[in-house]
């Protein structure tokens, strides 16, 4: 039955080619619309390591006054700041409060090869404690992470990403080879294998890896050094700093990302209130002069609250699925416009012995092939609004949005869908053609 | 009760007349707040940043190691820039506009900073305001005794700022400006206005981001920018920017080795770079509304054919009894404008409510009403000129038509 209700969509579909191609073309444009605008959110919004993100927390703590009114604090609506003094960072490594934990920071190192004819040039760094490995899930091509002796010892150690290898030692297994960063020697000890999770969920002060990560040096090397971070430190909620690296580090300038892995629900329970009884050990000692506040998210919460995508991709998914809907309602009045142009035909399919339930299915038969011809032209839209947008809108947020099976199947599916709801209607009012009426007029 | 034809011809179709109204009313809503937003991203991409872009370019410049004397090197280098035939004028330092990067100064009137406005720091020298091509309105520039080291953690106090007029009618609203004291974050006692420029835009770009409230304060101080890294920014004579932007770098990197030159980008480059996306938005939102129009438009011709053709013997009739053609290309518009003018009023609500929702999530502004009676006179035109075709068609019906069939 399926097959014959087909052969008669197509045939009918054929005998009125304008309106036909004017329903295809117009689900088409609309799904071309609201897909292209999907797959960027979707790319935006992604959690790339989605399976531990019910295990990777970040701490806040609230170590500026509340009471003082600064227009300038990267402060959030619920008045803490998503970075931490190293002070408290500090603090709650020595704790060992978790069963993994790491202070991170971004910063710059300036590599000279150790080749004479390559000139030296500026790389991206991040310095943080060697549990960062494992909890980020970092995958290494050759050796590994350095171990937290390395960190209490303040090793001059390094991990390199692949791109670096590349660059200076020729993607040949370096571990154990010297490293020139900022004139000093660093020991490899790792070379990653290709490794970019987008958005960059450590660190959403550059979400889409403007500056790539292609160093990782221990944090308590970087202190040692001076480093200082390569975002920005933000002192506008704080006393201003005392002179001098030490100034800075007694500051309560907040400048370091936290992150801690905890494992399961009570861990999480367990930390929550070390957090909190921390924070208030802070204020009895007088460091605080406020109630004592700090909150503790997991990675799925802290994307949300950080609002990664950015208001033009959101507003662009809100065009695209009005114009989605413009596009259908278009869809239905032509398709009303169909089941009227072909009434006399339907009305002698009636008085042949077709029931209302035969009419009905084949008009929704025909809506879903209409929706089907729509979703060709949808998929092949989204490929060419991916290849426009790219072109328009900055590089880095779009690296990733392409499309994806998921995202075909996705578009296929809506087409069709979209396609038959709007047919519902124009199908029903086909099966109240009166057979009698219609071949009278014939 | 006699009804108007319009509306019976209307009535008889409630369901395809509510189509079009439905389709009318969306494309309304989309479109004016698409149009709203075109415009509030170009003309924000066009703001002046001040400077003199066409001939000015910069130079991130970042030190390998720390050998030598951090304030002689740059002074070397400054040195060497200023010497270089094709330079009209050179200095170091922290930031420069149309990057989306740079550092902010709470200034206040009183001590305890309980009141602050915000400003961008600039670091510069004697030579800033002439190499960006600035116009001292009042006071005058830094003299070079003036002009002090700064390094990354060391925060000297400032002898003296140069700020731009609109920072100062914000911070002293009567008017009188020079000479007077400012304290700054981190600052003990105040630090005396000197100078007062006419504009220099912020560094920061993003519509309602960091910076949009305050898009014109800004502050020179007098520091040379030593640190680790900073930029070069050097102005060219008219017609040598592209020829200094490769051989500059050069000569900097011969006259010492240990360096990094991360960029080399023009102010031009510059701004095409931190309005990549208010542009491409409104081309986007240009290409949506075409789009939408076309679509909409196809489908107000379907529609009205399908209703042509369903009345072929009505319009026969009409016509049999001395209908002008005229006549029936008017009832068609009409009972398009009838239509569409529904849709539009729906529109117009839909578009406000469209608005306020951006406004509370977005922070966008407000629709102007304008846009709005823009948006409702291209929607009602667009319909009328897809109905115009159906409509020519049915007025050549012939009068004949009443008497086929029955």
């Amino acid at each position: 039955m399926f097959g014959y209700y087909l052969t008669l969509a197509l045939r009918g579909l054929v005998r009125n080619p304008g309106l036909t191609l004017l329903m295809v073309a117009s689900i088409g444009v609309g799904i071309g619309a609201s897909m292209t605008t999907f797959a960027v959110y979707r790319a935006m919004d992604g959690d790339p390591i989605a399976y531990k993100a019910s295990e990777l927390y970040v701490p806040q703590i609230q170590n500026w006054d509340p009471d003082v009114h600064s227009p300038n604090s990267s402060a959030h609506l619920d008045g803490l700041s998503d970075l931490l003094s190293y002070t408290d960072a500090v603090a709650l490594m020595r704790s060992h409060a978790a069963p993994r934990q790491t202070a991170l920071y971004e910063t710059r190192f300036a590599v000279t090869p150790s080749d004479p004819q390559l000139l030296p040039f500026q790389t991206g760094a991040r310095a943080g404690f060697a549990d960062l490995f494992a909890m980020f899930d970092v995958p290494f091509a050759y050796g590994g992470p350095w171990s937290a002796a390395d960190d209490q010892a303040h090793a001059p150690v390094a991990a390199i990403s692949r791109a670096l290898n590349d660059k200076v030692f020729g993607g040949a297994d370096s571990v154990g080879k010297v490293l020139r960063l900022d004139g000093q020697d660093y020991r490899v000890v790792g070379v990653l294998r290709d490794w970019n999770p987008v958005p960059r969920y450590y660190d959403l002060q550059d979400a889409f890896g403007i500056v790539p990560d292609d160093v990782f040096v221990p944090f308590t090397r970087a202190i040692d050094q001076h480093k200082l971070s390569g975002e920005s430190s933000n002192c506008t909620g704080a006393a201003p700093p005392a002179p001098g690296w030490n100034g800075m580090l007694q500051s309560e300038c907040i400048w370091l990302q936290f992150w801690v892995q905890l494992p399961t629900s009570a861990d999480a329970a367990h930390y929550r209130a070390f957090l909190h009884h921390y924070a208030e050990e802070q204020q009895r000692s007088g460091r605080f002069h406020w109630a004592a506040r700090t909150q503790l998210r997991d990675l799925r919460r802290w994307l949300s609250y950080e609002h990664v995508v950015s208001n033009e991709v959101r507003m662009l998914v809100v065009v695209g699925f009005g114009f989605l809907f413009v596009c259908l309602v278009n869809a239905m009045g032509l398709m009303l416009a169909r089941v009227m142009f072909r009434s006399a035909d339907t009305g002698v399919r009636r008085a042949l012995g077709a029931n209302r339930g035969a009419v009905f299915a084949q008009g929704l038969i025909e809506a879903g092939v209409v929706g089907a011809a729509g979703a060709v032209l949808g998929v092949l839209l989204t490929a060419l609004g991916l290849a426009g947008l790219r072109a328009l809108l900055s590089r880095e947020a779009l690296v990733l949005a392409r499309m994806d099976l998921p995202e075909v199947g996705m578009a296929i599916a809506l087409a069709i869908a979209a396609a038959i709801a709007a047919g519902l209607y124009p199908t029903w009012r086909a099966t109240r053609v009166q057979p009698a009426w219609q071949l009278r007029s014939r | 009760m006699h009804q108007h034809p319009i509306f019976s011809g209307i009535h008889r179709n409630k369901m395809g007349a509510a189509v079009i109204a439905v389709q009318i009313a969306l494309t309304l809503a989309i479109l004016c707040n698409a149009l709203f937003i075109i415009q509030q991203r170009l003309s924000l991409s066009a703001r002046p940043s001040g400077t003199d872009e066409p001939n000015l370019f910069a130079i991130a410049n970042e030190w390998v190691g720390s050998a030598g004397d951090p304030a002689a090197r740059v002074q070397a280098d400054l040195a060497l820039l200023r010497s270089l035939p094709g330079v009209a004028g050179a200095y170091v330092t922290n930031a420069y506009p149309l990057t989306g990067s740079g550092s902010t100064q709470q200034l206040s009137l009183d001590p305890e900073q309980q009141r602050t406005a915000p400003a961008a720091v600039y670091l510069g020298d004697e030579q800033t305001l002439r190499t960006l091509g600035l116009r001292l309105i009042a006071g005058r520039n830094f003299r070079a005794e003036d002009v002090v080291d700064r390094g990354p953690l060391n925060d000297p106090h400032p002898a003296g700022l140069i700020i731009t007029q609109a920072l100062a009618r914000k911070l002293f609203p009567d008017g009188d400006v020079l000479g007077r004291g400012v304290y700054l974050e981190g600052q003990r006692g105040t630090t005396p206005i000197i100078g007062i420029i006419d504009r220099l835009q912020v560094p920061w770009t993003s519509i309602g981001g960091w910076g949009s409230a305050w898009s014109d304060s800004s502050i020179v101080a007098p520091f040379r920018d030593v640190s680790q890294s900073a930029y070069y920014v050097v102005r060219a004579q008219p017609g040598r920017l592209s020829e200094l932007m490769k051989s500059v770098p050069r000569r900097l990197v011969a006259l010492n080795h240990a360096r990094v030159i991360n960029r080399v980008q023009s102010f031009p480059q510059a701004r095409a770079e931190v309005y990549r996306d208010d542009r491409g938005l409104a081309v986007i939102l240009a290409v949506v509304c075409a789009v939408l129009l076309a679509v909409t438009a196809f489908g107000i011709v379907g529609l009205t054919s399908y209703w042509v053709a369903q009345r072929r013997r009505q319009i026969g009739i009409r016509r049999a009894l001395g209908a002008t053609r005229v006549a029936i290309v008017r009832h068609f518009q009409t009972e398009n404008l009838v239509i569409a003018a529904a849709g539009g009023i729906a529109g117009v609500a839909l578009g406000v409510s469209a608005n306020l929702w951006m406004v509370s999530s977005f922070a966008t502004a407000r629709l102007p009403l304008n846009y709005l009676l823009a948006g409702a006179a291209v929607v009602l035109g667009l319909g009328q000129l897809a109905a115009l075709r159906p409509a020519l068609r049915a007025a050549s019906v012939p009068p004949a038509e009443a008497t086929r069939t029955v």
